[in-house]
Order: structure tokens, then C-alpha cells, then sequence
């Protein structure tokens, strides 16, 4: 009841593709420094959100608002200009430049310097890449070409460049996907406690239910484009329907490492 | 009406030809992702061998089986090409096949006259199809009504192959995605070899098919493949309906273009060609390509500015460069000059293309209007040369900035067409719209003013720009644009993801590397006090994308030294023998299979093998990599 | 064979330059610049016959008693690498005079170099009317009758003809455009009552030829003007053939009869096409007989065109030579300047005025004769005849 906008407000949401209702009529609202997983079994319209959310799809209807501003109809780099940071499901970085660079980038760009010719782009924030690398655990791989290092230092790294523009808001898509289960545990460690000491939100979505369960602050469900529940992980994991969709999938306890990349 | 029916019979005629060239490109391309330059010269050497062939043969069964016979035969040199060259180079960098076919084209085109002789040749008719039949009183030849009903029988042929056989839908599948053929554990090997045989017969039976209508010489092959690029590109890459209707589309153009625009034909064709690429930049019938060009893991070397010593080294060979005019004749100093101007030119298309991941095909344009430009203020507003110098440059920006704003919506291949189209169409306007350009005669007395007309003083002009030129761009390269650019280059989605705009970024990107081209081209007026067309042509263009390759697409210098080595290799080679193109030819041949990175990228790895050679593991927590600046 | 004689050429070019270097230093050396690799069924037959009269030349004590040397450079068809090629003839090798090229853009590429380096300049075959008028200097001067003088040879055969719907065909570049651009103006003045109902621009090297005799088909002209030449020329006329676009049609046609674009045609040649031409076989003059026995004896082969322009080129530059008695340049354009010679078309002129040669050019018709193409009823037309007056030539020439 308080004044204050959210930091993330969703009202209404909906997007069909060629009369399939891919979201309906989809609301929720995220705080400063919770974290909000989404969740559903496939087709579940998870993507569909999230692409809304970070500007890659155009809702038919409803509205996203970043405290308070609208951010609906805005391509990604203007979302990202607004203080919202994302990592890919499939990591996205710049394979034949160091893991420095990669940070580097996103700093310079977050200085508005992109169109300036002459300065010396390996001196600039060369110290603050190094503080958001050792942060993520980095620190020793600064100078090594992003192409070669492991799945679970690039999910790292991707974390390190979403944090480049001091986001008030993390979009993960399926930040654990692809990883080995320590790793996992270890990643969502660390964005919590990023998250805990920043204050910001984090949205994320997954499939593996024991990460979910661990990390996440609150939960919201999917299911057939409609959210179906909406709760703390002790809510949503004894609320019925919820069980029913996952239990029909066999997935819900031990079933959620086997799925994985796929989406 | 009589009249109008038989000029779209006429243009369908043309069109069978053409779509089988098309096809036979379309499928290689869609199955193995290489753009066969060579396409032309398998397409010309069908027409030689069935040339002989249906000389030496008698009667029909001579005539048909010849034709047959001959696309069978460069098939099979086709599939020796493919065994002995490609497979050795499928993991190269993008387009570094692209330098493999051309150097094949270029010996083809000097084999052919060694081995027919320099005359045109003129085979016969083919048996049964040698007179016309009369529509309403007017004269259709019968062979082009049998070309009409050839090109739809082939495109059925090829359906039913794609369709109704295993090695068709694997041909399909590999089409769509490649790394699945692979994964259904297919002889990927063989699966490229029998498509690109397949492509080339296609090919050669095309040329083969020309003899009752056409002249047999050399350069029939380029005269085609620009036609066939254009083809296949408005179709859609990899789509075989897409290379027939585009294929019917050009000839109807031409065959009906020279009724309303007799003198811009061949404009017409690239205009629309850059006018579906705009509004559908995948073709007609071409699908959106999944971002297959990002090829991670290829250890490319983090890019570096030069340390200190290699500083040292860099003046070191500038300083020794300046020296020249000390000990060296005026002609040694003016193909210096030459070889600087080159430099930039390979510079400015190497950061558009390595830097920014945009590999243009018409870079030329831009070095073109910027000797125009020279040209135009030097002869008819009769400026100063050092004015002309700083102006004419803008030409080139001007246009790169106008072409370079569509160009940039696109990315990979159909960039590098729609370039093209916009490079053919600059130059058809310089070669065609004589009152203004003086067309095919140029433009005549651009010489330097007296303070640098002498070959000394204009060598340490050209190398004076050219090196500041290399400089900037090479500063610009590890500025905070030159990250950006990267960026955008290794994934557009991240790039977006971090606030970049990156088709603004490409598009500045653009105009410098256009503008630097300008700055080349306006020297280069000056060099050979005159301007031509061929100062826009795609063979200088090629010759750029030539030396950027030899250099090293992955490398931050390799624009430099490829310059040096193809442009002082050229014109030695053109002045010691009429065999240039095979000797030539040969060489690039040779590199692109012993140094598949380039020039400078072999170097690089040598150096790095040796750097490695200490205790390995040292390295990656050692102190960095870069000296601070 | 052919390729046996083309290794044979390739290595005496190879020789040459090799010779080059350690010619005497009594020898005198001539630069020649030529598109071998781009244009070799023109070039091969052209390198013959220079080869020929170098030979004779030496043979017969060479120029003023010294040895003439030969240079030779392939431009690959472009003007910038024919810039190369004259300046290292002229900055390397030392050459007195450069000689050759066929294309009209290189002519006229080298032809500014010329000026700019003050060096004397041979022009051997390119047409273009801009080489000794708009864009002439004085170091250029030019053997092979212009596209201006081509034209009037033909204009005043076409002038006789009954036709006056008149279509044209034509490349789409400056040799084209301004071919017929030529013709349509002098024949206008002898023949006011001329229609110009159509014309074709095919791009060069590219007819679509199909489409465009069937568009010169329905505009139903009298009579067709083809500038075509070469493998265009070779669609041109088999289209033209089959569609009939030739039946009771008269056709003039530039160059058509010259051997490089005859012989191609076989049994596929028009009959009557007015042409400008070479017919070698059937020449019967005291100097061409000398030629031909000559030019068959070392070569076993015919002459085409370029074999009598590469012949005369070297002939009149070692005439100039030896009148000059040096190689100074300016000694050699005083020389050049009215020179008379025999060529085996008779005796040539270099004009004063225009530094054009009166090498004229044969004009008959087109026939077949044993699946072969032929001119036939060719007279040869005098060059010195089809040159404007020298008030006109005054005002098309830029002053020196």
C-alpha cells in the first residue's frame, strides 16, 4: 500500500501469435532486492514474457513499468539504458575479445563514450572491470579470450556485464541452464548476495526446481499463458494445481537437471 | 501484342540459361556456405569443352552428347577442385573460399586461351533446333522455345532430387542447419563433394547450352557470374524456386527494360535487386540465416595494441620506407606510391570488414568517388590540389553514407550483394552517362600541382597519408568505437543487450571506411592524372577483399601487409609476364591452402608457438597482456 | 598449336624483356604497352606483326645503323596499369617513344601520360576521335583510321542506299555513343531526308541480344546501323539470323569486316552488310604481296588487322626515328610531323595538324564463300579523303 511504484509493475500482459494465446492477461510486481522466479512447464509462455519484459517482443496489450516509467514498446538497449541488466539463456558475449573487454564494453557503453574515436579503450574503467570481475570470481581471467573459457565462467562473466550500468533490475533467462549442479548452486549464491547488497530485483526463470526452490524470494507460475500462482517457494509448492502440472511432467523434485538447455 | 508476347518468350530463354548457373551457385552455397567465385569459369569451361567437343562429333548424337558430356567432364573437375582445395579450407575464415575461388577463376582464364587459342569461338547450331517458328508474324527460334521448356524440366528435376531421394533431403537438411547432417553421423565429406559436383555440372551444362547462341571466350565467365550473384541473391540463397523466379525476373527486366530504358538496362537489374534486398533482405525465397558467422573457439588472438617494440619496429619500417627516394629510381617510387595508396584502400576495407564483421563487395565505389571527386573539382571547378585532396574525399563519404545506411540493415552475404549492387550501380552511371563522367575515356589531366609532381615528393605524400591513415584507423580500433564495433560483430544480440545501437555503430563504421577509401582514391587521381571507371569496378574490388584476406582477416595489421604483398606481386607480375592471372592465380591459390589465416595471421601463430614454447600454464594469471598506454 | 604459339609469344615477350636490359647501349629501345592478357585474339595477331617488322628493320641494318629493340607490356585492359606499364618503359628501360594500345581509354591514358611526362607517344589502334582532336597534344599521334573517318567511309556508302528509316545498335560506352553519333550527323547532312526510328544500347560485353533485335524487328526500320563488335557482335548476328531481322534490310556496320571479327562467324556471316574491313586475300598490291608473303612465311598464318597495325607501327616509328637521327623528343615530333611512308596499304601521311596517319581502311560488303565469312566489291579508302577540313580540324583541336 505504500506510494512508491515497484521497482517492476506487469498489468495485463498479453501477446497471441496467429490466434494462440502465448500470454494472458499476465500481472505481477517485483521489489527492490527480491527475487521473483518465473516458472512452468514448457510452452508454458515464460519466454514470451520474458522477451516482453526486456524489449525483444511487443505485447498486443498490457503494460510494463519500471518504477513507475513505461517501458513497453522500447527496443532492449533502450531498457537497458533505464537501469535493467539481462543474461541469455544461451550466453551471448563477444567471443574474440578478453573477458576484460567484454566488461569493458558494456562500461563504455553505459558512459555514453561508444562514438568516441580517439580515446584508449583498454585504459577505460580498466579498474572498475576489474572490481565487477572479481566480483563474479573472475578476477584471474581478465586477459583470456572470452571464446575459451568454460560454459560456467561465461554465465559469470555475462553476470559481471549485466552489472556494468548499476541495474535496479536483473533479467536472468534460465541462468543456470547447461551447468553442472555445483556450479548452479554457486552462481545463484552469488546473484543473491549481489542482489542482497545492491538492493536489486531479480527476475529470473527456471527449470530447475531445486534452484528455484533454494533461491528464489517469491514465485510466480505459468501455465498455458496464465498465471496460475503466485507465492513464497512454501506456498507455491504445496498450492495443488501447481503440483498437478508438475507432477503430470514428473518434474517438479528430481526430474529438473534432465531438462536443462532445452526450452 | 504479337510483339510483347514474344519478348517475354525471348526473356524466359535468357532466364533457362541463367537459372541453371543460378541453381547450381544457390546449392553450393545453401549445402557448404561458399560463395564459388569459380562459378563463372566452370560455367565457361562447360562452353569450351563442348565447344570441342561438338566439333569433333558429327550429328545430333555428337551435338547432344557433347553438350552432355562436356558438364560431365567439369563436373569432375569440379569434384577435384572440391578434393583438392576446399576441403582443406571449410574451416577458414568466412570468405576465405571466396579468395580460393578467385584465384582458381583467374588461372582458368588464362588456361582457356592457352589451351583454345585467343580467337572467339563460334560453335554450331544445335540439330533440330536451328530456324525459327512464326508467331503471328513474328520470328521465335525454335532453340529458345527449347531453353523455355528446358529450365522449368530442370527446376522439376531438381524438386523430385530434393525431394523424393535420401541424398536430397540431406542436401536439405544440411541447407537448413549443418551441424544436424553432422550429427546424424552423415559422410559429411561426401555429402559437400557430390553438391558441389552437382553445382558445377549445372553449371558447366549452362555454358554448354550457350553455344548455339553465343561466342566461346575468355571472359565469358565474368561477364555471367556478377548476373548469377544478382540471381541468386534475389531469389534467396539456398532456394532453387527462388533462382527461377529471380532468374525469369532479370531477363524479363532486360527484355523489357531496353524498350523503356534502352540505356540503363543493366542498372535497372541492380536497382531491383537493391530494392528487394531492402524490403526482404533475405531474398524472395530465401529464410532469415541463423547467426552462423560467430565462430567462437576459432583461438583468434585477443587483439592488442603494438607494445613499445613494436612501436619501434612500425617507425623503424616507415623511416627505412621514407628513405627510398635516396636509392631508388622514378619508377620504383611511383609503383611506391601506388602500393601506399593501396595500403589505404586495404585499410579501410579491412576495418569495415575485420573490425566491424561487414565483408563489402563494392568497396570500390568509394575509392572511386573519391578520384571523381578529385576529378570533378580539379577539372571543372579547377580548385587547387591540395584543396581537390581534402574535398574529394567527401564524394566518397557522401556515398558511403547514403549506401551505407541500407547496407548496414543487412549482414553477411546479402551485405555483401547489396554492396555490390550499390558499387554496380555507381560505376554504370560513371561508364554510361558519358557527358558528365566522359565515360568509358574518363576524365583526363587530373596531374599534382608542382610541389608534388615529382615522383619523390608524391611517394612521401602517398606514404605520409597512408601511414596517418593507418594510425587513425588503428587507433580507432582500440577506441572506444573500435570496442563497440567489435562488439556488434561478435554478437549483435549482446551488443543490443548492452545499450549499443548497433546498426548505428556499423553505419559510422561505414562512412569512415568509406571515407578513408575516398582519401586513397583522391591520391590516386593525382598518381594517374586521370580517372576511369574500372576505378569503381568490382575487379578493384575484389582486388581489396584480395588483399585484406592475404593479409589476414583476423588480424589487426593484415590490411597492410596484404596491400604490400598483392599489390607489389601484381604489378610485378604484369610486367614480367602476359600470364599474370595464372601465376597469380596460383599464388593466392597457394596461400589460402598453406596459410589459411592469412599472411600476417601465420606470422602471429608462429610468434605465438614460439611465445608458448616456456613453461606453458605461466602465462594465464601473468601480468597483462597489454602495455598500458 | 595454338597454345604451342602463344608459349612461343610468352616467351619471346619474356625475351624481349629480358633483352631489354642487356640491349647495348647503341641500341634503341621503344616502349610498347598493349592489353595481351585482356584482348588476345586482337593482340596475338597485332604482336605478330610488329615482331615482323622488328625483324625486317634489323635485318635491312636497323635505324641508322643501330639495332631497334622492342620493350613490350601487357596493361591487363585497364588505364592505370597502362600508366604503370609507360612509366616504367619510360623511367626504367629508357626508352625514345612509346608505342601501342587498342583500347580507346587506354590510348587515351597513356596518351596524357605522354603529355604530362613529355614523351612521344604512338598511338597504334585506338579509335576514339578524342586521341588527335578534343583531348590531342603533341606528343600523341595516332596510325589507324578514326572512328570518325570509319564513319564517313561508311556514310558515304549508306548515303547511296534507298533507305530512309534508319535504325541504330550500339554498345553503351563512349566508343558506341559517339560512333554513332558520327554517323547520324554526317549522314543527315548528305541526306536530309533520313528517320532515326529507333535505337539500341546494349551494355558492352553484355547483349541481351534476343530482346533487342526483336524490339529493332518492331520499330521496322529500312535500315540498321550496328556498332557491335566482337562476341556481341556474334549474338547480334545469330539472333538477327534466325528471327530474320536482315531479311530486306540494309546494314551498315563499323569494323565488321576486319578478319578479328569476320573469321568468327563462319557459316552464320550476313551477306551485304556494308563494313569497313581488311580483305587480305583478296589485296592485290605490289606492297601488300610483299607483306603477306612475309607475315605467311614466318608465321604460317594469315594476317588479321592487327597484324598490318602492329607492322605499321613499328615501321613508322623506326621511320621516325630514322629521320629524327635522334631520340630526343622534340627532334621526333619534328620529324613525325608531316612524315611520309610506304605501309602496305600504300604510302600514309602523318598530318601536321592533327598528328593523324592517311592509313586508310578497305569498304565492301559481307559474304559467304565456302562456310566462310568474305568481303567482297572492297575498295580501299584512302584515309586523307575522310578527314574534315583543316578549319574544322582547327577548332576540334586544343592548341598546343
Amino acid at each position: 500500500m505504500s506510494l512508491a511504484p515497484p521497482l517492476l509493475a506487469v498489468e495485463g500482459l498479453t501477446k497471441s501469435y496467429g490466434g494462440i494465446h502465448a500470454v494472458r492477461g499476465v500481472s505481477f510486481s517485483l521489489r527492490s532486492g527480491e527475487i521473483l522466479a518465473l516458472i512452468g512447464p514448457n510452452g508454458a509462455g515464460k519466454s514470451t514474457c520474458f522477451d516482453m519484459l526486456n524489449g525483444q517482443n511487443r505485447p498486443d496489450s498490457g503494460h510494463v513499468r519500471l518504477l513507475g516509467e513505461e517501458t513497453t514498446g522500447k527496443k532492449p538497449r533502450e531498457i537497458w539504458r533505464m537501469g535493467v541488466g539481462r543474461t541469455f539463456q544461451i550466453t551471448a558475449t563477444f567471443a574474440t575479445m578478453t573477458v576484460r573487454e567484454n566488461v569493458q564494453v558494456a562500461l563504455i557503453s553505459h558512459r555514453k563514450q561508444l562514438f568516441d574515436l580517439w580515446g584508449s579503450a583498454p585504459n577505460v574503467d580498466r579498474s572498475e572491470a576489474g572490481r565487477l570481475l572479481e566480483l563474479v570470481g573472475m578476477g584471474g581471467y581478465a586477459d583470456r579470450p572470452c571464446g575459451e573459457l568454460a560454459y560456467g565462467d561465461l554465465k559469470r562473466l555475462e553476470l559481471a556485464v549485466a552489472l556494468a550500468n548499476d541495474p535496479k533490475l536483473l533479467l536472468m533467462d534460465e541462468p543456470t541452464a547447461g551447468m553442472a549442479p555445483r556450479e548452479r548452486v554457486e552462481l545463484m549464491r552469488l546473484t543473491a548476495q549481489i542482489a542482497n547488497e545492491k538492493s536489486i530485483g531479480v527476475l529470473f526463470t527456471e527449470h530447475d526446481m531445486d534452484v528455484v526452490f533454494e533461491h528464489a524470494d517469491r514465485i510466480i507460475v505459468l501455465n498455458r499463458g496464465t498465471l496460475i500462482a503466485e507465492g513464497s517457494p512454501a506456498e507455491v509448492r504445496g498450492n495443488p494445481q501447481v503440483q498437478a502440472i508438475y507432477l503430470g511432467e514428473g518434474l517438479l523434485y528430481e526430474g529438473g537437471h534432465r531438462e536443462g538447455a532445452s526450452a | 501484342m504479337a510483339f510483347y508476347v514474344v519478348q517475354f518468350l525471348t526473356g524466359l530463354a535468357s532466364a533457362a540459361s541463367l537459372f541453371l548457373v543460378a541453381s547450381g551457385l544457390s546449392i553450393i552455397f545453401g549445402v557448404t556456405r561458399i560463395v564459388n567465385f569459380a562459378h563463372g569459369a566452370f560455367y565457361m569451361i562447360g562452353a569450351y569443352i563442348a565447344f570441342t567437343l561438338t566439333e569433333r562429333f558429327s550429328g545430333a548424337f555428337g551435338f547432344w552428347g557433347g553438350v552432355v558430356m562436356a558438364a560431365l567432364a567439369v563436373a569432375l573437375i569440379g569434384v577435384l577442385v572440391e578434393m583438392v582445395l576446399l576441403r582443406r579450407i571449410y574451416h577458414a575464415p568466412e570468405l576465405f573460399q571466396l579468395l580460393g575461388t578467385f584465384g582458381l577463376t583467374l588461372m582458368v582464364e588464362d588456361l582457356v586461351v592457352l589451351i583454345w587459342g585467343p580467337d572467339d569461338l563460334v560453335g554450331r547450331r544445335a540439330p533440330g533446333f536451328k530456324g525459327a517458328v512464326d508467331f503471328f508474324g513474328q520470328n521465335i527460334p525454335s532453340y529458345d522455345l527449347f531453353l523455355i521448356v528446358l529450365g522449368p524440366v530442370v527446376l522439376g528435376i531438381l524438386w523430385l532430387l530434393f525431394q523424393r531421394t535420401r541424398w536430397g533431403v540431406l542436401v536439405r537438411a544440411a541447407t537448413q542447419d549443418r551441424d544436424m547432417v553432422a550429427a546424424l553421423g552423415v559422410n559429411q565429406k561426401w555429402l559437400f563433394t557430390s553438391v558441389f559436383a552437382v553445382g558445377v555440372f549445372l553449371a558447366a551444362l549452362g555454358g554448354a547450352l550457350q553455344i548455339p547462341r553465343d561466342a566461346v571466350h575468355h571472359a565469358m565467365d565474368l561477364r555471367i557470374i556478377v548476373e548469377v550473384f544478382v540471381v541468386v541473391v534475389i531469389g534467396g540463397l539456398g532456394s532453387i524456386v527462388g533462382a527461377f523466379v529471380a532468374a525469369v525476373l532479370v531477363s524479363e527486366l532486360n527484355a523489357f527494360g531496353i524498350l523503356i530504358f534502352p540505356k540503363i538496362s543493366i542498372i535497372l537489374v541492380f536497382l531491383v535487386m537493391a530494392a528487394v534486398l531492402i524490403v526482404r533482405p533475405w531474398g524472395l525465397f530465401g529464410k532469415p540465416e541463423a547467426a552462423a558467422r560467430k565462430t567462437p573457439g576459432l583461438s583468434v588472438n585477443p587483439w592488442r595494441p603494438l607494445t613499445s617494440n613494436e612501436r619501434l619496429a612500425s617507425l623503424a619500417a616507415l623511416v627505412i620506407a621514407a628513405l627510398l627516394p635516396l636509392f631508388a629510381g622514378n619508377y620504383a617510387l611511383t609503383v611506391g606510391s601506388e602500393i601506399a595508396i593501396f595500403v589505404i584502400f586495404a585499410v579501410s576495407l579491412h576495418f569495415l570488414m575485420s573490425v566491424g564483421g561487414l565483408a563489402s563487395f563494392g568497396h570500390a565505389a568509394y575509392f572511386g568517388l573519391g578520384a571523381y571527386g578529385v576529378a570533378f573539382l580539379a577539372k571543372m571547378a579547377g580548385l587547387p590540389m591540395i584543396v581537390c585532396l581534402l574535398l574529394g574525399p567527401l564524394l566518397g563519404c557522401m556515398g558511403a553514407a547514403v549506401f551505407g545506411f541500407f547496407a548496414v540493415q543487412l549482414s553477411g552475404v546479402y551485405f555483401a550483394m547489396l554492396t555490390l549492387a550499390f558499387a554496380q550501380i555507381v560505376w554504370s552511371i560513371a561508364f554510361q552517362w558519358v557527358s558528365v563522367t566522359g565515360g568509358d575515356n574518363g576524365i583526363l589531366g587530373v596531374w599534382p600541382a608542382s610541389w608534388a609532381a615529382s615522383p619523390s615528393h608524391f611517394y612521401w605524400l602517398a606514404l605520409g597519408v597512408a601511414a596517418l591513415v593507418t594510425i587513425a584507423l588503428r587507433i580507432a580500433v582500440f577506441s572506444p568505437f573500435g570496442y563497440a564495433l567489435r562488439a556488434t560483430r561478435d554478437s549483435l544480440l549482446r551488443s543490443e543487450a548492452v545499450g549499443i545501437n548497433a546498426k548505428r555503430i556499423q553505419w559510422t563504421a561505414f562512412v569512415i571506411a568509406g571515407t578513408t577509401a575516398g582519401i586513397g582514391g583522391a591520391l590516386f587521381a593525382y598518381l594517374k592524372g586521370s580517372v576511369f571507371p574500372d576505378n569503381l569496378g568490382i575487379s578493384l574490388s575484389v582486388d581489396a577483399l584480395v588483399m585484406v584476406l592475404l593479409g589476414g582477416v583476423e588480424t589487426v595489421s593484415g590490411g597492410v601487409i596484404g596491400a604490400i604483398v598483392y599489390k607489389a606481386l601484381n604489378i610485378w607480375l604484369v610486367s614480367q609476364t602476359d600470364l599474370s592471372k595464372l601465376v597469380l592465380g596460383g599464388f593466392i591459390v597457394l596461400i589460402v591452402v598453406v596459410f589459411p589465416k592469412g599472411i600476417v595471421g601465420m606470422l602471429e601463430m608462429l610468434a605465438q608457438r614460439r611465445r608458448k614454447s616456456p613453461p606453458p600454464g605461466s602465462s594465464l594469471l601473468a601480468k597483462p597482456i597489454e602495455s598500458a598506454e | 598449336m595454338r597454345a604451342r604459339s602463344y608459349f612461343v609469344g610468352a616467351a619471346f615477350a619474356l625475351l624481349a624483356a629480358g633483352m631489354g636490359h642487356s640491349a647495348l647501349a647503341e641500341d634503341i629501345k621503344i616502349g610498347e604497352i598493349n592489353s595481351y592478357s585482356l584482348l588476345p585474339s586482337f593482340t596475338e595477331p597485332y604482336r605478330k606483326g610488329w615482331q615482323l617488322a622488328v625483324e625486317e628493320i634489323n635485318a635491312a641494318g636497323g635505324i641508322n645503323g643501330k639495332k631497334l629493340v622492342v620493350v613490350s607490356k601487357d596493361d591487363g585492359g585497364k588505364p592505370a596499369d597502362a600508366q604503370t606499364a609507360a612509366n616504367e618503359l619510360v623511367s626504367s628501360e629508357g626508352v625514345a617513344m612509346l608505342t601501342g594500345t587498342f583500347l580507346s581509354n587506354i590510348g587515351l591514358a597513356v596518351s596524357d601520360f605522354a603529355n604530362q611526362k613529355k614523351v612521344f607517344f604512338l598511338a597504334a589502334e585506338p579509335l576514339t576521335d578524342a586521341v588527335t582532336w578534343a583531348k590531342g597534344n603533341k606528343y600523341t599521334f595516332r596510325l589507324r583510321p578514326s572512328n570518325y573517318m570509319q564513319a564517313a567511309m561508311l556514310v558515304e556508302a549508306a548515303s547511296k542506299l534507298p533507305a530512309k528509316r534508319w535504325a541504330t545498335i550500339a554498345p553503351n560506352y563512349e566508343y558506341g555513343q559517339s560512333a554513332v553519333a558520327v554517323f547520324k550527323k554526317l549522314m543527315s547532312e548528305k541526306r536530309p531526308d533520313i528517320q532515326w526510328v529507333d535505337e539500341q544500347w546494349p551494355p558492352q560485353g553484355k547483349i541481351d541480344a534476343g530482346p533487342v533485335v526483336q524490339a529493332v524487328a518492331q520499330a521496322n526500320p529500312e535500315a540498321i546501323l550496328n556498332v557491335t563488335f566482337g562476341p556481341d557482335l556474334v549474338k547480334l548476328v545469330r539472333e538477327g539470323n534466325t528471327r530474320g531481322l536482315f531479311k530486306g534490310r540494309e546494314v551498315v556496320s563499323f569494323l565488321t569486316g576486319e578478319p578479328e571479327y569476320l573469321d568468327p562467324l563462319k557459316d552464320e556471316t550476313p551477306e551485304g552488310w556494308i563494313v569497313t574491313g581488311y580483305p587480305w586475300y583478296s589485296i592485290k598490291t605490289p606492297e601488300h604481296d610483299a607483306f603477306l608473303k612475309a607475315y605467311q612465311a614466318k608465321y604460317n598464318d594469315y594476317p588479321r588487322l592487327g597484324s598490318i597495325v602492329g607492322y605499321q607501327t613499328i615501321k613508322a616509328a623506326a621511320a621516325i626515328l630514322a629521320k629524327a637521327g635522334s631520340t630526343d623528343t622534340d627532334k621526333l615530333i619534328a620529324a613525325a610531323e608531316g612524315i611520309s611512308m610506304p605501309s602496305p596499304f600504300g604510302e600514309i601521311t602523318f598530318r601536321k595538324i592533327d598528328h593523324q596517319s592517311t592509313l586508310g581502311a578497305f569498304v565492301g560488303k559481307t559474304a559467304q564463300k565456302d562456310g566462310k565469312g568474305v568481303m567482297v566489291d572492297a575498295s580501299y579508302k584512302k584515309g586523307s579523303d575522310y578527314l574534315p577540313s583543316d578549319a574544322e580540324v582547327e577548332k576540334l583541336r586544343p592548341k598546343d
